[in-house]
């Protein structure tokens, strides 16, 4: 393929992942929530529930976005170093967001700050937020594309502790986050956590959480443990859907951490509202494309 | 669970046996009206284009499509974080004379004081349905600070029983937000102990 036929190509892909994120749920999110429904026994709670299934099919039906705010579009990408359009990437996904925006249509959610005009375009500078990991030996790309709203980003504090006061600091910390301000980002959420050194390294590592599957678990016995015991514990407050009281608070932990220095420990937490509007895409050299989170999907 | 559809213009009786966690629907009209438009009216004493006495407004930032003939079609619509309106929504409420506040999550003791001295409520909306909601959006008869962009501009709607929507504070100043956020605080610190003792990872 000529590489601009290519890039039209690939364009076309992204734009319409991205606008298909927005009006569908991932796999593990229907079914966690499915779940957690089955599970619920109080009336308003149930009743939150049933409303949430119907706006799905609604938005499934109607062909729109299922919630409002559609976020400031952020693409991790996990990028071999030998993919064939790794110099056009970025250009791609930005003018992937324009389509997906116009077509969709997506809400206009870039605001230029200082200026403080919204773009109207869902691009402006830095946006599409881009997050960039290289992979030697490797000639495809694997993308996640997240809507996140401002509901939802909300929550997000990060902080640095000191050692002493050790994991179960970051506990307290956890916590505190999801009692005070995660009530108010659409619950059940899905929790991601970042253990690291400082609080830009713990905040990456918090949104990455997010974009691990429902039910997964870091791969360190103890960190596994540590997600278990912080879901079981938030689900025992019973937050409930929107907050008003129910069985479950959370649909998962999920922690990623790093190494840390050996006099901080860098904690950060980002919640993922109910409407979890992630998706994951691999495209390979020849720009074929494989979706991993939702089944059963062409574009 | 007591049910029951409110009709703008509301007036102050239509609200005084209406208490935390009931759920009512809105038949007639709803604006949008969020950060910016609070602030405008607020801090920066700029006269809102719509009046809202008896009127109902929606936290929210709606999906619009413009059509051929300058209508326009509500494509989603659901509630916004109410809490961003707090510092506001006291003067607010007696400015403008609004009743009934539609939005998500709980709102804090400047709104609940503005409920309770000048009769109004705030209602939730179930969060993230907002294909559910744009479909009891008979029409969109107004597009008022279209200066603001698609988010905040002030979407004037006609709402055919458009709900459910939960009252979260009323006319006495109850905030059942604030109620369930203590319930959840006071279980909070014999959980986060019993946590924190078996993660004692650093040794």
């Amino acid at each position: 393929m000529e590489t601009e036929a290519a890039v039209r190509s690939l364009t076309d892909t992204m734009a319409k992942f991205t606008a298909y994120i927005g009006k569908h749920l991932p796999t593990d999110v229907e079914e966690k929530l499915k779940e957690l429904r089955s599970r619920e026994t109080q009336p308003l709670a149930k009743a939150i529930y049933a409303s949430m299934a119907e706006n799905q099919d609604a938005a499934n039906k109607l062909d729109r976005p299922s919630c409002q705010d559609t976020g400031v579009i952020q693409y991790f990408i996990t990028a071999g170093a030998k993919f064939p359009l790794l110099g056009e990437l970025a250009n791609i996904l930005r003018n992937a967001t324009v389509e997906a925006t116009r077509d969709a249509p997506l809400r206009h959610n870039a605001v230029e700050t200082f200026v403080e005009k919204n773009t109207g375009t869902n691009t402006g500078t830095k946006v599409p937020w881009l997050d960039w990991e290289i992979v030697p030996d490797d000639d495809g790309v694997t993308i996640d594309v997240y809507m996140a709203g401002g509901g939802c980003t909300l929550p997000g504090r990060a902080t640095v502790l000191m050692p002493g006061q050790g994991y179960e600091g970051v506990t307290d910390f956890v916590f505190d986050v999801i009692t005070s301000r995660g009530v108010n980002a659409c619950p059940p959420l899905l929790v991601g956590v970042g253990v690291s050194t400082a609080v830009e390294t713990a905040a990456r590592l918090s949104k990455k959480a997010l974009m691990r599957p429902i039910g997964s678990h870091h791969p360190d016995p103890g960190a596994a443990k540590m997600e278990r015991l912080l879901e079981d514990g938030l689900n025992e407050l019973g937050i409930g859907p929107q907050g008003l009281t129910g069985n479950a608070s959370v649909m998962g932990v999920n922690i990623e951490s790093s190494a840390r220095h050996p006099s901080t420990i860098g904690v950060a937490v980002s919640t993922g509202c109910w409407a979890h509007r992630r998706g994951r895409i691999r495209i390979s050299a020849d720009l074929a494309y494989e979706i991993d989170s939702h089944e059963g999907v062409v574009l | 669970m007591n049910m029951k559809i409110l009709t703008t213009p509301i007036k102050d009786e239509d609200l005084a046996d209406l208490n935390v966690g009931d759920v009512v629907y809105l038949t007639g009209h709803i604006v949008t009206c969020r950060d910016v438009a609070h602030r405008r009216l607020i801090e920066l004493k700029r006269e809102l284009p719509v009046d809202l006495q008896g009127g109902a407004i929606f936290h929210a930032g709606p999906i619009v499509r413009k059509l051929d003939g300058g209508k326009f079609e509500m494509v989603a619509i659901g509630p916004t974080t109410s809490m961003r309106m707090e510092k506001f929504e006291r003067d607010f409420i007696k400015e403008t004379g609004v009743k009934l506040i539609v939005g998500k999550g709980g709102m804090g003791p400047e709104t609940e004081a503005g409920c309770k001295e000048y009769k109004a409520v705030h209602a939730i909306f179930p969060g993230g349905c907002a294909v559910l909601a744009a479909t009891q959006v008979e029409e969109i008869e107004g597009a008022e600070w279209q200066d603001l962009g698609m988010p905040e501009t002030l979407w004037v709607n006609r709402v055919r029983e458009f709900g459910p929507l939960i009252i979260s504070i009323d006319t006495k100043g109850n905030n059942l937000i604030e109620q369930n956020k203590a319930q959840f605080n006071a279980k909070k610190s014999a959980i986060v102990d019993r946590i924190s003792s078996q993660v004692r990872f650093i040794k």
